[in-house]
């Protein structure tokens, strides 16, 4: 008895490793042929399927395009352009489309940063009010509410964020009701009460003996929280900040409703663009080859981002003093 | 007992109730305490002792809905007057009273910082910033509290890495460090082993010289070793009170001599 219920549980926890092999396996495989052909330049090239000849063009031509590129060098314009504008559509000339991941990589990791900006703050302000500063008679009530919001559906937090809250803030801010913006603050909403009622938890794991030693000592309740409560949940506390990172930066629905879904730069912060997992969601019905192969080159992409980001986080946060 | 005896604090028909009880946890309690003397509070469990100890350094408002009555009077330092503190209504005056009656609980609470940073921290709260008297106090508090062999090269490092009994220490080092007037020591060696229980209690006669201290303890043994003056609580009314000799070899109470004598509790 004892030795199967050793090796179903070792057998649980091996099966985690093998999920996130096989996951990457598959990413990869899948993102092979684009990795193939873009390389690393696919993360820093701005352009989505946009059309490009195969560079097999005659010297003059060649030239031709370059000086005219030189003259117009502080313009933003690809190839295709300059070609067109040229009026060298040669319909001879063999064209290919090229794939780059660099606007959705930055919306996505802009968004989430506007989302972990404005939601830590109100988080851990919430956590505070809810473990050490709200009478009882309030506790319970709003901390079923947290408890509530954390579980709604993430599509609910997009239709609301597209229908009032995106029209609400461009009528503060200004630009566009779908933006950069709105996205990372529907985000930031979405993951508040998660981040709020785990920060609490761990709040609540303080000793009451610790923190009545410090209020013996004449401490103060914010000093209280500042020096005893924190330090001594600051585990719990990154823990939970980094589970939201995650969540944030993967979530899907309620971003794609806001953030305009465009594959543009955002000039300025209430500018639409895109992230990595709208664009797929987005654009994997419609999608084969080539196109197929740069869109998992770009969920491996998230995915070795997500990884990155929380095990830096892990490491930087979490790794023992001493 | 010809020496004088200087009361510090003094505790008149003072009675207890917690929120929602409908009937006081302690009822009626006359208790002198003296400067520079060790009282012991004993009793079996429940009968309101640590109820009372908390009581001394008002630590049961951080729970909202308790209720105090009677007096509970600490002697001024400076102008002798003895002041009621359950008269203190305002944060400051509990921040200050804490400050001047220091509390150790039944287990060891190091904060979550270094072992330089946790003596340190009363004094910081009262403001002291200066490094270098910063310095000679944690030196003199970790002295007095026979820590400071063990831990002078280590200051910098967790105070959690210390032994229970170190930890202990420690935390009587950071209380007395912002020298309080009185001493709360809530069974302080009840976590502990019987090494430790030792240098706690050698650390306790020792530290009369400079504080008064209240001590809360289930061992009578203890109660007989470390104190001068003893009191016996039964269901929160303090039965007998006087000198520990007197309570331990002529108790003028049956309950205080059958508790004495291991019948009950």
């Amino acid at each position: 008895m004892e030795f199967i219920f050793k090796k179903i549980s070792s057998l649980s926890a091996a099966f985690i490793l093998v999920l996130l092999t096989a996951v990457f396996i598959v990413l990869f495989l899948y993102a092979k042929p684009a990795i193939k052909k873009y390389g690393l330049h696919f993360i820093i090239d701005p352009r989505w399927d946009v059309s490009v000849p195969i560079k097999e063009k005659t010297p003059t031509k060649t030239n031709n395009i370059k000086s005219q590129k030189n003259k117009n060098n502080n313009i933003e314009v690809s190839d295709a352009d300059v070609l067109a504008a040229l009026g060298i559509t040669n319909t001879n000339a063999k064209t290919e489309t090229i794939y780059g991941g660099l606007v959705p990589l930055v919306g996505t990791i802009l968004s989430t940063l506007i989302a972990m900006l404005f939601a830590v703050p109100i988080a851990m302000g919430i956590a505070i009010f809810l473990s050490e500063i709200s009478p009882p008679l309030i506790n319970k009530p709003v901390g079923i509410a947290i408890e509530l919001l954390a579980a709604i559906p993430s599509i609910i937090y997009g239709m609301w964020g597209l229908f009032y809250f995106g029209p609400f803030i461009s009528h503060i801010f200004g630009g566009s009701s779908v933006s950069l913006l709105v996205a990372g603050l529907v985000l930031g909403i979405m993951i508040i009460p998660f981040m709020a009622s785990l920060t609490r938890d761990s709040m609540n794991t303080t000793p009451n003996i610790l923190k009545e030693s410090a209020y013996a000592m004449g401490a103060t309740k914010f000093e209280v929280i500042k020096d005893i409560i924190f330090p001594y949940a600051r585990k719990g506390i990154i823990g939970s900040i980094i589970l939201a990172l995650g969540r944030a930066l993967g979530e899907t629905m309620a971003v794609a409703f806001v953030i305009g879904g465009v594959f543009t730069f955002p000039k300025k912060i209430t500018d639409p663009t895109v992230s990595i997992p709208v664009v797929l969601a987005n654009n994997f019905a419609e999608s084969s080859g080539m196109s197929l192969s740069a869109l998992f080159y770009l969920a491996l992409i998230l995915f070795i981002l997500s990884f990155i980001i929380i095990f830096s986080a892990k490491f930087y946060f979490l790794k023992n003093k001493n | 007992m010809s020496e004088k005896l200087e009361k510090v604090m003094d505790i008149k028909n003072f009675s207890f109730t917690y929120n929602g009880a409908n009937k006081p946890s302690l009822k009626n309690i006359n208790l002198p305490i003296y400067f520079k003397k060790v009282t012991a509070l004993i009793g079996p469990s429940g009968c309101g002792k640590s109820t009372f100890l908390r009581s001394l350094n008002r630590i049961h408002d951080l729970y909202p809905g308790n209720k105090y009555e009677g007096e509970i009077l600490l002697k001024d330092i400076e102008t002798g007057d003895m002041e009621n503190i359950l008269k203190y209504k305002k944060e400051n005056e509990l921040i200050k009273l804490r400050q001047r009656v220091g509390m150790i609980f039944q287990k060891p609470t190091p904060f979550p910082m270094s072992i330089f940073d946790n003596i340190a921290y009363g004094l910081r709260l009262m403001g002291k910033k200066n490094k270098k008297f910063l310095e000679e106090k944690v030196e003199e508090a970790l002295k007095s509290s026979a820590l400071w062999k063990e831990v002078k090269d280590r200051l910098k490092d967790d105070a959690r890495g210390l032994s229970g009994g170190q930890q202990q220490r420690l935390c009587i080092a950071r209380a007395i460090a912002v020298e309080p007037e009185v001493l709360l020591m809530d069974e302080p060696t009840s976590a502990l082993d019987p090494l430790s229980t030792l240098a706690i209690e050698e650390l306790v006669t020792k530290l009369k010289e400079k504080v008064t201290i209240v001590i809360v303890t289930h061992n009578m043994q203890q109660a007989s070793r470390v104190s001068d003056w003893t009191a016996f609580m039964y269901l929160g009314e303090l039965i007998e009170y006087g000198t520990t000799e007197q309570i331990f070899i002529s108790p003028h109470e049956k309950r205080t001599a059958d508790y004495i004598a291991g019948k009950f509790g």
